[in-house]
């Protein structure tokens, strides 16, 4: 079915600007030990390699479990933290090699939507405060005057009472300030946003309401969006493209459809099983693959391939040789995995 | 020293064997704060057999963890009040034991799983030396015997080498693993109910699947009856047998998990089913419940839910309604709860742009 349907649907934003593209990322922590001389004697590798495009008006989601170096992926992008290799260029400029003023005028393009809606705002800022703060540091962005209609423009856009300017942040649920920091996150109208685990903390029915939101910005204003979170099913609703990370390392990269419908990394394979389904009619459908252990040390990750010791296909090959993330025969999405073979048993479609 | 096996001496206390494992009966929780008096749980009704897995569903607020917490008898009061109702434990009412009976309940008969298995656990003492602080404290077991049932239980809960690692402190294990031991703590007297609350909320996805697994064969094993509360619509479709959802601190309704995702009978639990991203279909718009839940400290008059309600009408907004049946074990609290659970009901005009 995945394949038909794959070519049937065919990639809508195959034709779109690429908007960011990156190349071998790496950042790499180190870790020092020694009271008085410190000696480097390891280094966490956060994100180890990371190559991916994102287009225009495209959402590409992120997922992997804790540890797997998404928020610093993300962290990289924002250039919050420098990469110690690779590239990231911004509609083909060179985005690390920006200094002084003509970064500072580039991070207007590219903004950022946190997870915790209570601790990314400022309690002692009014909510005005918060969302024209950005226009201090960007004075070109709105002349002062207007400062004040366009803050009230914004919480309008992200359906809160433009009346409520002088409010606080505690005096708003924790929906409504998940609203005033995307409302920060738009006042500059950037290309890219990068949304850091943004429903993660709301609950169900709230959560529902800021994913509605997302996307009639999105739709409204062009964005292109990498939509970073634990959640799959939440991935699932929003994403075009759907990269998964374990260790630092993409496992797998395609369309949605691809991912979730005949995932070929047995990783994916793993992680799509074990999302337990709003549904307990399909409670002894699923086929579930129970993964052993835990996700190893990313200060020392195994040799060659890094899901080896937990993989249920691993061969010789798997510890000699890491496998790329390409297209392999078989399959339509890029995969890093020597044995890569799609899998509709544990597709997340209903058969 | 006493060898006494489970259940400890349960007849000369006065408990009824053949009543309902535990019995929650119009409960009332409240807490006075210099804000008001905010009503955590208003008119609570359950009950829980052995064998059976009873999920409390509920956002944030609902009041779901308050439950829990008075159950155990772990609420802080002050600023926490028990302000009416009742809850039974094999037909005897918690709230009329002396505290020196209650403690004997506490972790034999009635144990709880907390959400964050490392702000749970003690840091600073071996986790061996915690399980096996159940064994000294409520069988008055010797150290050293304590200490080998505390390995026997690790190693029946997953964890590898529980010889060597009965000595490590909490922060040398795993997320998945510190659960495991909180696990183990809570089963280690064979308790008749086990109250699990968001037990794998703070956890992974392919570790949610371990630990719920293994919760699910404990359970199986020992007949216990579990309270899972959580907010995760899919963990409960996965292993609840009956649910009780909640709202501003009351059962909105109450079904059999297959009843309840396939005909709501409630408009709270459909919007939730229905707000839902779903993995396994691609979604078009989310239908999401406008609106926030109410504040405990000024809840509405009438439904609770009626403020956000789509099919709701003067009567709501007045007329509280009961948790009345809708069907063969499933009651619902709704003026309309026939015409939701058939479907025929139809939102309000105004409510469906």
């Amino acid at each position: 079915m995945s394949q038909a349907m794959a070519e049937a649907q065919r990639d809508p934003f195959a034709d779109a600007e690429v908007v960011l593209e990156v190349e071998d990322l790496v950042k790499h922590f180190p870790i020092r030990e020694g009271i008085v001389i410190k000696r480097r004697t390891g280094a966490v590798q956060a994100v180890d390699g990371v190559s991916f495009q994102l287009r225009k008006g495209e959402t590409l989601g992120i997922v992997g479990e804790s540890g797997c170096g998404k928020s610093t992926l993300a962290k990289l992008l924002m250039r919050l933290e420098e990469p110690d290799a690779g590239s990231i260029r911004f509609r083909g400029e060179d985005f690390l090699a920006m200094r002084g003023e003509e970064l500072r005028r580039m991070r207007r393009k590219i903004q950022i939507i946190f997870q915790d809606p209570y601790t990314s705002l400022n309690p002692r800022m009014s909510v005005g405060d918060i969302i024209a703060e950005p226009f201090k540091l960007h004075p070109e962005a709105q002349p002062k005057q207007g400062i004040r209609n366009r803050v009230k423009e914004l919480l309008d856009v992200v359906g809160l009472n433009p009346d409520h300017i002088n409010r606080y942040p505690h005096q708003f649920s924790g929906g409504q300030r998940q609203r005033i920091g995307i409302a920060r996150g738009l006042a500059l109208n950037p290309d890219v946003i990068i949304c850091d685990e943004p429903v993660s903390a709301l609950d169900v029915s709230v959560q529902a309401q800021v994913m509605n939101l997302l996307e009639d910005l999105q739709e409204e204003f062009g964005l292109s969006y990498i939509f970073i979170a634990h959640d799959l099913s939440v991935v699932r609703h929003i994403s075009d493209r759907v990269a998964v990370m374990y260790l630092g390392k993409l496992a797998e990269l395609g369309l949605d459809e691809e991912i979730y419908g005949a995932p070929a990394h047995p990783y994916t394979q793993a992680l799509l099983s074990a999302v337990p389904v709003p549904d307990p009619t399909m409670r002894h459908d699923r086929q579930e693959i129970v993964l052993q252990g835990d996700p190893p040390n990313p200060a020392n990750p195994p040799s060659g391939c890094r899901f080896r010791t937990r993989c249920w296909k691993a061969t010789e090959i798997c510890a000699e040789k890491e496998p790329e993330l390409i297209v392999r025969p078989g399959i339509t999405q890029r995969a890093a995995c020597h044995h890569a073979a799609q899998n509709e048993d544990v597709s997340a479609f209903e058969s | 020293m006493t060898t006494t096996t489970h259940p400890a001496g349960t007849e000369q206390e006065g408990y009824d064997a053949s009543a309902p494992l535990l019995e929650v009966d119009d409960l009332h929780v409240e807490f006075r704060t210099k804000a008001g008096v905010a009503r955590a749980v208003n008119g609570l009704n359950f009950t829980l057999n052995a064998g059976e897995t009873l999920a409390i569903l509920g956002e944030s607020g609902s009041g779901k963890s308050v439950t829990a917490q008075t159950i155990m008898g772990i609420l802080d009061m002050p600023p926490g009040h028990i302000a009416g109702g009742e809850i039974r434990y094999r037909g005897k009412n918690l709230f009329d034991m002396p505290e020196e009976q209650r403690r004997r309940l506490r972790g034999v008969n009635i144990s709880m799983i907390f959400q964050d298995a490392l702000s749970a656990l003690n840091p600073v003492l071996p986790v061996g030396f915690q399980i096996a602080e159940m064994f000294r404290v409520h069988r008055g077991f010797k150290r050293k015997q304590a200490r080998e049932e505390a390995v026997k239980l690790m190693q029946k809960v997953g964890i590898p080498a529980a010889e060597k690692r009965v000595g490590d402190y909490p922060h040398q294990f795993s997320g998945g693993m510190r659960q495991r031991i909180m696990i183990a703590m809570a089963i280690a007297l064979d308790p008749d109910v086990l109250i699990a609350d968001e037990p794998t909320t703070a956890l992974d996805v392919t570790v949610q699947a371990q630990v719920m697994r293994l919760l699910k064969e404990l359970q199986t094993e020992n007949n216990m009856g579990l309270i899972l509360i959580t907010h995760d619509l899919g963990v409960v479709a996965d292993v609840a047998d009956k649910i009780a959802v909640m709202y501003a601190g009351r059962v909105m309704e109450a079904a059999d998990v297959f009843e309840i995702y396939a005909k709501p009978g409630h408009p709270y639990t459909k919007g939730l089913l229905e707000s839902l991203p779903r993995i396994d279909a691609e979604g078009e718009r989310l239908n999401a419940i406008p609106g926030l839940p109410p504040a405990l400290t000024n809840i509405p008059p009438g439904c609770p839910f009626s403020p956000r309600c789509p099919y709701s009408t003067e009567l709501c907004r007045t007329d509280r309604p009961e948790l009345l049946p809708v069907a063969e074990g499933h009651v619902s609290a709704c003026h309309y709860r026939e015409e939701i659970y058939s479907g025929e009901l139809k939102p309000r005009e105004e409510a469906q742009a």
